[in-house]
């Protein structure tokens, strides 16, 4: 048994300026298993992960590679030692074919035979099942193939430890189950890989084992099987069963109580959506569904008039109005926390403080600067309402963790007051307490009389939150499930076009 | 119908006759100059070109300015292969000219070097109207020098290095301070390609902030010198007829005698960009089938240049000479 | 230990230029002195002046730290840099001095005029430069390229003159002293100027917005700011910022020479951005830092002038002090310094803690 163990981490410690990210940490990976390591956004887990592929100098502990001491030091030591990481974000060339993409810096030599190495890549793609060929340009692959080819590449140059840094967040579920049966094939080829995910299903469906790590602290290792996922839920945020299942006894009884509608959109268009019609009502919380490309953030973004809008009509509380620009949705009361956090949402580089106050304060205009002291006493308010976890409110947004910043860009918008918010993926890549918060925030927000917009990919949640769900399919809405329509089975036969 | 066909012949005969009289008349002139954008002299220098050479005063003149050697060789070839009668030319280089001056030689075209001298056998031109840089800067230092002082701690602003303006002020200065031993050269430093106020400034403003000791500010045009007053000012040192440091300049521009008749400078040296008015009345007097008199070995006609003093210095002074 | 985080916070991206500056000064001392001593003197035209190098740093220093705060703008709205202030700067002095030349009279009212004509028309020039910039997405560096080479050829056509004279009273007063004030008047300019960007800061949101769409264009443009118009307005504050300059340039000679007023003046204005500690690639930004790395760039040329080095050569020098400082403050050393720094506080932590716990 213990000769299985591939990768042997031991006491691993880790330091940062006023925090202690890992303490005294233990990690075995065994020869030829899928190993989930699961935490809460700021458990540890990416700087465990930073520390076995060098990115960061370890304080104490030991790594071992089949037994073997390894002085990992930099990147190159870990790739040395066959440690091959696939991170959430493509690390690619787009550009480049698929064939260079594997090959790239790792072409002995002047003279560089391409042919062979395209031969070589066929062979490789072929072996692994990965739907691709080699002359193809990598950008013109989905996200999923994009993902593969990274891990081809890792498994090709001879990693014996493969570890997956959040690779099926941006995935629809056909290519996560692509993604699964690669790794399942490498498994029984003997690779060892970590698996970092937020998906708990998923990781049922792979995981052998799974390490649970919190406040940079071992909680503790399981067999898969052994753990219930509650048990699990439970384990990562430290808390009590109970307190869980009382999420599923409020939402139960919900219902748009209201008749005012708040907006009101029909044939609405923008450069990326096509016309559609669409309304919500007072204190209500509908939801877009669809796989992902199906057309939902599109739709959500021309109300907002993020997009160029290209035709429609559109009434704000029975009155028309034109909103062709974010500024006048913003006017009309409407708040949009996008989808992409990072790339829409944070202003990386500023104060937690100012990203707070960033929409009230371009609502009350230019010339209305709000005062420092008017501007930290709201960024203390949310900070408390929301339970965002930062040093101070002058640390910049950057430094926080995924979930937090995602409460700070909530509390941009609830500071403006909005009678209509429009949330698009409001919990992805967020860990499962943050998850739960969220989404018992947005109940809230109804029950004050907020109509909310809620987005997310994974179903589960738009039933507990959503009272209306509109599916869309192929850029056009394919139908609207309420009431006792609201299942997962109904939106699954809507979306696959066996709807009512 | 024949008195009419009559009239036409007389009226082509009196056209074509006063036609061959106008064809003869106006004398072409190609004029090569430098760019006006350089410097005041030559803005002074150009416009007096234009206003000499004038139709009025029986010329048919074609002015070009470019301030690069290659382009004005391309000039001076147009002008060659259109069959003018004169070329006046201010080079920018002072090489590479022998085999265009064959050409025009060979042509039967007569050449006038103005402003600036063209390393090249004198026979290959007709005259140059020039002046004697050497010469200013020997006036300048005798003036210097009758100054009596006891102690000559000079700032030396050039211009721009290696042009016949700088080497020719520059070097009576240089050999006097080798000679005497009263004469020192405190710092010396230079404006640069544009000869410029601002360059000057600096390297005033540096002897100042290294505390280095100086009476004479010797800067090699007006621009500089103004430059270096301007740091002076700044430093809280007084300058002029009564002050602590003595101010001279060159090119004599309108303001800087002005300067001097105020009293805040000291000496301005004259250097005439008026050469067209000397051109004009040699062009004449070979026009009219005469010969010029008076060149030196290098067919050279050095224009008439002075010095002014800020002590004697006249209104009338600044009215006639002032750029 | 908050305040004291709070406090490192405040002074972090001052931190590189401050040392800098305080090393000139410790270096100066021990050299010479002397270099510190300021003294009055009266000068031609009767006015008492202060004299001494650091009168003679903070007074040439003037155009360069009014450019700089505008550079500094421009570059964290859009992340690249104006390489044309300079040649624009010769049309603004060349506006300056055509509106005094057709007026034929230097007064009051002329140059009153002719300064704020020279504003007007430098904001234009630089709300080209935006447009290209903002609407047309060209590289800053590209964007005002164009007029960095055409810009001191537009400036000769507008006065048709090498080196129009400017001489009055009122210019010399601008440009150097103003009678009864012995401290230069360029001094002055920069004050009134850093107030002015103040004062805009304090009315408006243009410090938020400016960095926000410099960190971050996208996610501004859906907070519903305007990207556009504030990299348009960076540029028209620069555009001010060099029409001052431009003034003061002219004012000190009293002439205006459309080929060396401001000339190589971009270089320095991007250096003393980059040396005040702000990126280059846009967003966070501080103003105090850019008009210190201005200082910093001038009490540099100085310190060479009184070592004797010809102005000439301070240009090499100059480059490797400069190159010392930048590199000081890039990310890469910052981030080991700083772990340094830990490091060595980490080191003398334990004992103090453990003593606690006893």
């Amino acid at each position: 048994m213990l000769n299985d163990a591939l990768l042997t981490m031991r006491g691993i410690c880790k330091q940062f300026p006023g925090t202690r990210a890992l303490n005294n940490v233990d990690f075995t990976l065994r020869r030829g298993e899928i190993h989930a390591l699961m935490g809460e956004n700021g458990a540890g887990k990416s700087t465990l992960i930073k520390v076995l592929t060098g990115v960061y100098e370890k304080d104490g502990g030991h790594i071992r590679v089949e037994g073997q001491e390894a002085h990992i030091h930099s990147p190159q030591d870990a790739q040395k030692a066959g440690i091959s990481t696939v991170y959430q974000e493509i690390t690619l060339c787009p550009n480049l074919t698929v064939a260079e993409n594997i090959f790239i810096g790792r072409t002995g030599g002047a003279l560089v035979r391409w042919k062979d190495y395209e031969k070589r890549t066929d062979e490789i793609l072929k072996s692994l099942g990965i739907p691709a060929r080699a002359k193809q340009e990598l950008s013109r692959c989905s996200l999923a193939v994009q993902q593969m080819v990274a891990i081809a590449r890792a498994v090709d140059m001879q990693c014996k430890v493969l570890i997956l840094d959040e690779p099926t967040s941006s995935l629809d579920e056909k290519e996560v189950e692509m993604l699964f049966g690669l790794m399942r094939d490498l498994k029984s080829r003997g690779v060892g890989i970590i698996f970092v995910t937020h998906f708990l299903e998923q990781v049922y469906e792979v995981s052998d084992r799974i390490t649970v790590l919190r406040n940079g602290e071992l909680v503790g290792e399981y067999e898969t099987r052994d753990l219930p996922q509650v048990e699990l839920v439970a384990r990562m945020m430290g808390k009590d069963l109970k307190e869980l299942s009382g999420l599923e006894a409020k939402t139960e009884n919900r219902a748009a109580v209201h008749d005012e509608m708040v907006y009101e959109a029909s044939g609405l268009s923008s450069s990326e959506a096509r016309p559609f019609d669409f309304s919500i009502a007072r204190g209500e919380v509908n939801g877009f569904t669809g796989l992902l490309g199906s057309g939902r953030s599109e739709s959500v973004r021309a109300i907002f008039g993020a997009d160029r809008v290209t035709g429609g009509k559109v009434t704000v509380k029975g009155k028309p109005v034109r909103i062709n620009r974010p500024h006048h949705a913003m006017k009309n009361g409407i708040g949009y926390l996008p989808e992409d956090r990072k790339r829409d949402g944070i202003i990386a580089d500023l104060s937690v403080r100012e990203n707070i106050i960033l929409a009230l304060q371009v609502m009350k205009g230019f010339f209305h600067p709000m005062s420092k002291a008017q501007m930290e006493q709201f960024a203390d308010e949310y900070i408390q309402a929301l339970n965002i976890k930062t040093a101070s409110q002058d640390t910049p947004i950057r430094a926080l963790s995924g979930g937090n910043q995602q409460k700070v860009i909530l509390a941009r918008w609830l500071l403006t007051h909005p009678d209509y918010l429009i949330l698009d993926e409001p919990t992805r890549g967020i860990d499962v307490g943050t998850k739960l918060e969220i989404q018992r925030l947005v109940l809230k927000l109804a029950a004050e009389n907020m109509s909310v917009t809620f987005i997310s990919s994974e179903i589960e949640e738009m039933l507990r939150v959503c009272s209306r769900l509109i599916v869309m399919r192929d850029r056009k809405i394919v139908g609207e499930l309420s009431g006792d329509g609201l299942s997962q089975a109904q939106v699954m036969k809507t979306i696959a076009g066996g709807g009512q | 119908m024949k008195k009419l066909v009559a009239l036409l012949l007389m009226l082509t005969m009196v056209l074509s006759c006063t036609a061959l009289v106008h064809a003869d008349d106006p004398i072409k002139v190609g004029i090569i100059n430098l760019d006006p954008s350089e410097s005041g002299y030559r803005q002074a220098n150009v416009k007096n070109l234009q206003e000499t050479f004038t139709a009025e005063n029986g010329y048919d003149a074609t002015f070009i300015t470019a301030p690069t050697a290659d382009k004005q060789l391309e000039a001076f070839r147009t002008f060659v292969n259109n069959e003018v009668d004169y070329i006046l030319v201010s080079a920018a280089e002072t090489t590479g000219w022998d085999e265009v001056l064959q050409e025009a030689k060979d042509a039967g075209i007569k050449v006038f070097l103005f402003d600036r001298m063209i390393e090249c056998d004198p026979s290959l031109y007709t005259a140059a109207v020039v002046s004697d840089m050497r010469k200013e800067g020997e006036t300048a230092v005798a003036w210097l020098e009758s100054l009596g002082l006891d102690e000559y701690k000079i700032l030396h602003i050039q211009g721009q290095l290696g042009s016949a303006a700088q080497i020719g002020r520059s070097d009576p200065l240089t050999e006097k301070c080798a000679a005497d031993e009263k004469w020192t050269m405190v710092r010396e430093g230079t404006g640069g390609d544009n000869w410029d106020a601002n360059e000057a400034r600096k390297i005033a403003e540096a002897a100042i902030n290294a505390k280095e000791d100086f009476n004479i500010v010797y800067a090699e045009n007006d621009g500089m010198a103004d430059g270096v007053v301007a740091a002076l000012d700044a430093a809280g040192i007084t300058h002029g007829v009564n002050g602590d440091v003595i101010v001279m300049g060159f090119d004599c521009n309108k303001w800087a005698l002005e300067k001097l008749l105020a009293g805040e400078w000291n000496y301005d040296g004259q250097c005439s960009p008026f050469q067209a008015v000397k051109i004009d009345e040699l062009i004449k007097i070979l026009e009219a089938g005469g010969e010029i008199e008076g060149l030196n070995e290098l067919n050279q006609i050095i224009s008439e240049e002075k010095g002014f003093d800020a002590r004697t210095i006249t209104q009338e002074d600044i009215d006639a000479y002032g750029l | 230990m908050s305040q004291r985080k709070k406090r490192s916070r405040g002074l972090g991206q001052l931190l590189i230029p401050l040392v800098a500056m305080g090393l000139l000064l410790i270096f100066n001392l021990f050299r010479d002195p002397g270099f510190f001593s300021i003294g009055i003197a009266t000068n031609n035209s009767g006015n008492a002046v202060l004299t001494g190098n650091l009168i003679s740093i903070i007074d040439s220093a003037s155009e360069l730290a009014v450019i700089s705060m505008g550079m500094t703008l421009v570059t964290a709205a859009c992340g690249g840099q104006d390489i044309s202030v300079g040649a624009v700067g010769a049309i603004s002095g060349a506006v300056f001095a055509k509106v005094l030349l057709g007026f034929g009279s230097i007064t009051g009212a002329t140059v009153v005029l002719g300064f704020i004509l020279s504003v007007l028309a430098t904001i234009l020039f630089k709300l080209f430069n935006g447009t290209l910039v903002a609407v047309f997405r060209i590289q800053p560096m590209i964007a005002t390229l164009i007029l960095y080479s055409c810009g001191r050829s537009i400036a000769y056509w507008i006065n048709g003159d090498a080196t129009p004279q400017l001489n009055s009273p009122i210019l010399s007063a601008m440009g150097m002293t103003i009678p009864g004030i012995p401290i230069p008047t360029p001094i002055f300019a920069v004050i009134i100027v850093g107030a002015l960007m103040a004062l805009i800061f304090r009315l408006t949101t243009t410090r938020l917005y400016i960095q926000s769409v410099g960190i971050n264009q996208g996610a501004a443009r859906l907070n519903g700011i305007n990207p556009v118009a504030m990299k348009l307005l960076s540029f028209a504050l620069l555009g001010v910022c060099v029409a001052v300059a431009a003034v003061i340039g002219v004012s000190r000679l009293g002439q205006l020479n459309h080929k060396t007023l401001l000339v190589d003046i971009e270089m320095d204005a991007i250096l003393a951005v980059a040396i005040g500690g702000n990126n280059l690639g846009g967003g966070r930004f501080r103003l105090s830092g850019s008009i210190l790395g201005a200082y910093i760039i001038q009490m540099l040329t100085t310190t060479l002038y009184a070592m004797s080095v010809a102005p000439v050569n301070v240009k090499t020098y100059k480059a490797i002090v400069i190159i010392i400082i930048v590199v000081a403050g890039s990310p890469v050393v910052k981030a080991k310094l700083t772990a340094l720094l830990n490091r060595l506080c980490y080191a003398g932590l334990p004992s103090s803690a453990h003593k606690g716990v006893n």
